[in-house]
């Protein structure tokens, strides 16, 4: 039988599938971080359970941590106590856990990816619904709650129901400045934030291709916003080229095995999908956020849309509500959208080649007045290399604040956040109210979308520029 | 986790579609390391003003819906982040059942994982329990998981689909992990398997 790439891994990790119960997979890795994972230790302990696999765990702190300042105390008390509790659980339990004066400190789905911690063909938890970004591996990688975590430590398995698969193909090639987020973007406009429900995606054509490791992170980390739990990228020589080396990559004699193994998981030939969505690279424009759900979006050269062009009493709602909250007139053009905020960063992208598109961008501009503009690496290691590049110079240089890893404005934990009213382009995931500070009103763009937006104080068809 | 029992509740409405987890627990309560106290953060942004008082908008607020057990929202609840401290939240509020037409995925397996019976009905089937409840505020329906059916007095009830396995654990409220680790023999036959097919992992 012709196979899907979901379908191969999922069948070599099927431990117990039996009737009247859940099938149960096996999981390879396991990523934490100090939000979602406290409670499952607590659970672990109290039921007298050992973690069964401590090697397949990495974790880190990012969620909470300053982006600046690091050598002072975290000055708040709760936040401080889950960063201790986070590293008393990893020595206890024997993890390998890089904390935040670790060099390898950053955002986990940045970190896993840099020491090649995730391989494809593998099956990838952890507490974060933007587990998905390992997808670009060709691993079956998917977030998953907090009983779950506690679940995979103590058996190393998932009661798991199978997913229905979807392709979608991206044809053609993507247009100058057009990137793996707005592909992401368009994907979820057209399909909605619950389109996705109930499957895991396979992005495929010529688009999907030619995306660079980083582009299609990018790409699989945002599946979840269109309500799939996985995306999924056939390995190539290019996953190939990016994992030799690393530090958990196979080594020596197991190389050669290894990429054998990782070239035959790629769909066959004609399997089938539940359901296949296409898109037309050269279509996709730079893509804005107009709302407060990943769905409302729209090219730069669009306007906001008015409620009565939806056709749907649902979405025509949801617009009322989103434009209300947002603080948008129907028919304003995007372009002439004014923003007090830029957040480039996240696990979406805040890896190095988004700094570098940025900074290109960026280059010999200056801020415009009234705006701060915050760039946040994924991690140290793109931190670092940014610097050795060059790219912190350029951002200083425009104005802009150059600032330690993690997940900051994305979801705003860590005291980096929006004031009531405030605008943001930012280049994270998810635009829902409150997210980067309440009453915060979130627009989200690529990184060379917001640092275009930075300089002009408000956003630009970069395709003009 | 409390063994889910047939009951009689008031049935709450928040006639929204996309409910995200931002929403349910804003970022700011996700700090504690415990699992309880979740409740009163519950909807933060929308039920509370800035003066910290109850937002007398906010259709939880209404003293109809007070004690509720069964929310009944839009479609697609639950989407956005994994953190369970929303079901914590939901439940802790006092809710162990929520109807809508659909849930985000990580969601919905986590309502399970916390005692709470989440159904899914039909779009008819949702617009006529909401319009009952729109026309008499803090009416009580009956849940009975076992016979998978919801009754209303006006005669919107209905029976649902729902997982065997996933009824079986909320009705016995029994701990998946002891389940699991029934297996446990299958599962080290399986690393051991793991081991010769994949060396490099285990290297």
């Amino acid at each position: 039988m012709k196979k899907t790439m979901y379908e191969k891994i999922w069948d070599s990790h099927l431990v117990v599938d039996e009737a009247g119960q859940a099938p149960l997979i096996y999981v390879d890795r396991h990523l934490m971080h100090e939000v979602t994972s406290p409670q499952a230790f607590e659970g672990l302990k109290l039921s007298g359970r050992k973690v069964r696999n401590p090697h397949s765990i990495l974790a880190t702190m990012d969620h909470c941590v300053p982006t600046k300042n690091r050598d002072l105390p975290i000055a708040d008390p709760i936040a401080k106590k889950q960063i201790e509790t986070m590293a008393d659980n990893c020595r206890e339990n024997g993890l390998n856990l890089y904390d935040m004066k670790n060099p390898n400190n950053g955002v986990i789905h940045v970190v896993v990816p840099e020491h090649g911690f995730v391989h494809p063909g593998m099956v990838v938890v952890c507490g974060d619904s933007h587990t998905a970004t390992h997808g670009a591996f060709g691993a079956l990688a998917f977030g998953i709650g907090t009983s779950e975590v506690e679940h995979v430590m103590a058996t190393q398995t998932l009661p798991q129901k199978k997913s229905k698969t979807m392709q979608v193909v991206v044809n053609g090639s993507l247009s100058k400045y057009a990137s793996a987020k707005d592909i992401a973007l368009a994907i979820t406009g057209k399909i909605g934030t619950a389109g996705g429900t109930g499957y895991v995606i396979e992005y495929t054509g010529s688009a999907i291709r030619e995306l660079s490791m980083e582009g299609r992170m990018t790409l699989c980390n945002m599946a979840i916003e269109a309500g799939a739990r996985a995306g999924l990228v056939a390995p190539d020589e290019k996953t190939f080229e990016y994992l030799k080396g690393r530090e958990f990559a196979p080594a020596g004699q197991y190389w050669d095995q290894a990429v054998a193994y990782w070239k035959s998981l790629a769909s066959d030939e004609g399997a089938e999908f539940d359901t296949t969505i296409v898109l037309e690279g050269a279509d996709i424009a730079p893509q804005v956020s107009w709302g407060t759900s990943p769905e409302q979006v729209v090219g730069v050269d669009g306007v906001v849309p008015s409620p009565e062009s939806f056709a749907d009493e649902g979405k025509r709602k949801a617009c009322e509500g989103a434009l209300a909250y947002m603080g948008l007139t129907p028919n304003t053009k995007i372009t002439d959208i004014p923003v007090d905020l830029v957040f480039i960063g996240s696990c979406t992208n805040g890896r190095i080649e988004d700094f570098r598109i940025a900074a290109e961008v960026a280059k010999g501009t200056k801020v415009a007045p009234g705006v701060t503009a915050l760039a946040v690496p994924g991690s140290y290691h793109v931190k670092k290399q940014a610097e050795d590049e060059g790219l912190d110079k350029i951002f200083i240089e425009a104005g802009w604040e150059w600032r330690d890893p993690g997940c900051s404005m994305c979801l705003a934990m860590n005291g980096d956040e929006l004031t009531k009213g405030q605008r943001s382009a930012s280049t994270s995931n998810r635009n829902f109210e409150g997210r980067q500070g309440k009453g915060g009103r979130t627009h989200l763009v690529s990184p060379a979308m917001a640092a275009a937006a930075a300089a002009a104080g408000h956003f630009v068809d970069i395709r003009n520029l | 986790m409390e063994p889910y029992l047939k009951h009689d509740s008031i049935a709450a409405l928040m006639d929204r579609n996309n409910v995200d987890t931002d929403q349910i627990i804003p970022k700011q309560f996700l700090k504690k390391v415990e699992r309880s106290g979740f409740g009163i953060h519950l909807f933060h942004d929308w039920r509370y003003n800035d003066d910290g008082s109850d937002n007398a908008e906010f259709e939880l607020n209404k003293p109809a819906f007070k004690g509720a057990k069964i929310l009944v929202a839009g479609d697609n609840f639950g989407c956005g982040s994994s953190r369970e401290h929303a079901p914590w939240a939901i439940a802790d509020y006092g809710f162990n059942t929520i109807i809508s037409t659909s849930y985000a995925d990580i969601f919905y397996n986590n309502c399970f994982k916390n005692g709470i019976l989440a159904i899914r009905v039909s779009q008819e089937q949702l617009d006529k329990v909401m319009a009952e409840i729109s026309a008499d505020e803090g009416v009580t329906f009956t849940v009975d998981l076992e016979n998978q059916q919801v009754i209303t007095p006006a005669g919107n009830g209905f029976t649902f689909e729902i997982d065997p396995f996933r009824k079986g654990n909320l009705l016995s409220g029994l701990d998946d992990i002891g389940l699991t680790l029934k297996h446990v023999d299958k599962i080290s036959a399986y690393e051991v398997q793991h081991k010769q097919s994949f060396p490099w992992l285990w290297a």
